[in-house]
């Protein structure tokens, strides 16, 4: 597998030293890396998964808002950056592989490297009070 | 292709008996084939360069790595730069705004340098770089950004299965994940893999290192670590501090060899060296 630009190896140690949930994401949606505090959202563990297809990563949540109606994909803030290349924000609920049910708060961005390279995105995650 | 060093001095030139056998110019690697003449940085050991080529080179091609003055400041006493029959090439890092031609108007302008680009008999050729493959004649280049403040490429020069991999200054442990242990998530991997030569920063001991994370260099260890994850046939180890002697630089490269287990060569660089790939 080819290395990864540097623009993203610096995002994954970024992430990588955060408290907050963290998602690195290239711009066809693969999942390269989730930190420690994301693994507890995600129910899974980045050492046991590695890197996930996005076709494989996408169902383990089942976005939804209050009253349970699911969000299409692309509501989703992270699916709104990786098709318009702008940061997106929004809040909504998940149910995670454990099966809890909890409302989170996603900003996502776009990683772009010099000069106007795009390479892909970034997510922080904050669980809010339902 | 033939490799001959320049300058392998990081930061401040720095000449004098100590330093007899490593020399003290900065960054500057002549890389010749053919009738092709490119040089990698231009480091103050590009000045005596300039005395010893030939009349017959008519078009020369300097890959800047970036732009710090340890890696420029021979720029404006490169002699071909004022010959009129010479054409040379400058080829560097592209910004996230500013043009490469205006960064390096910086340098050539008053107060810092009294002639300015405009001046020159042929005004160089500016060509900007990102992540990318090209050819200068037969020689094909792969640059790519690496670990290192401000914009700075890593340069892949390859002929057949001769590989020259050039990244004088890169920080391994700030560009990468899990270092030594995982090549696709390692700053650099791409240029270095299976090179014939490695020039490598190795400015630092272990000991030194610590207060000085994010100035952008690696220690030797680290930087025999990063061509063993590689694969390369043999380590140069490039940036030697300006303070440091002879006798320290190979002290230095005997405590890191210590209870190593090395297929490959390792030797600190020094000015003069000649390597045929």
């Amino acid at each position: 597998m080819p290395a990864q630009p540097i623009e993203l190896i610096l995002a994954r140690q970024f992430g990588d030293s955060l408290s907050m949930p963290v998602f690195l994401v290239d711009p066809e949606g693969n999942l390269l890396f989730y930190n420690e505090p994301a693994e507890g959202i995600f129910g899974l563990r980045f050492g046991d998964t590695g890197g996930m297809r996005v076709e494989e990563w996408a169902t383990v949540f089942r976005p939804s808002d209050a009253h349970g109606n699911p969000i299409p994909p692309e509501d989703l803030p992270l699916v709104q950056t990786l098709t318009t290349r702008r940061p997106a924000n929004g809040s909504f609920y998940i149910d995670n592989l454990k099966g809890e049910r909890m409302l989170i708060t996603v900003t996502a961005f776009p990683i772009e490297g010099r000069p106007n390279r795009y390479l892909g995105a970034m997510a922080m995650f904050w669980r809010s009070e339902s | 292709m033939k490799v001959k060093i320049w300058g392998c001095r990081g930061s401040l030139p720095s000449s004098g008996p100590e330093n007899y056998i490593y020399g003290g110019n900065t960054s500057c690697v002549q890389v010749t084939h053919g009738d092709t003449c490119i040089i990698l940085d231009a480091g103050s050991g590009i000045q005596r360069l300039g005395r010893f080529l030939g009349p017959e080179v008519r078009e020369i091609h300097i890959l800047l790595t970036h732009l710090h003055i340890d890696h420029t400041m021979g720029l404006g006493f490169f002699l071909p730069m004022y010959n009129p029959n010479v054409n040379v090439h400058l080829w560097g890092p592209s910004a996230s705004g500013e043009p490469l031609l205006n960064r390096l108007r910086r340098y050539f302008s008053p107060p810092l340098f009294p002639v300015r680009l405009g001046d020159l008999p042929n005004h160089p050729i500016i060509h900007e770089l990102d992540n990318e493959d090209f050819f200068i004649d037969q020689v094909k280049i792969h640059s790519e950004y690496i670990c290192h403040p401000g914009p700075t490429l890593g340069y892949r020069l390859s002929v057949g299965n001769s590989v020259l991999a050039y990244l004088p200054d890169h920080e391994l442990q700030l560009g990468s994940c899990n270092f030594p242990d995982d090549p696709e998530w390692t700053s650099g991997f791409e240029i270095a893999k299976s090179a014939s030569l490695l020039l490598h920063d190795g400015g630092y001991t272990a000991r030194e290192y610590p207060p000085k994370l994010g100035w952008g260099h690696s220690t030797v260890r680290d930087s025999i670590a990063f061509a063993k994850m590689c694969e390369v046939k043999k380590l140069a180890v490039f940036h030697h501090e300006p303070t440091r002697t002879d006798e320290q630089i190979d002290q230095i490269l005997k405590d890191a060899l210590q209870n190593q287990k090395l297929d490959f060569e390792v030797e600190m660089c020094a000015e003069g060296n000649v390597y045929e790939l």
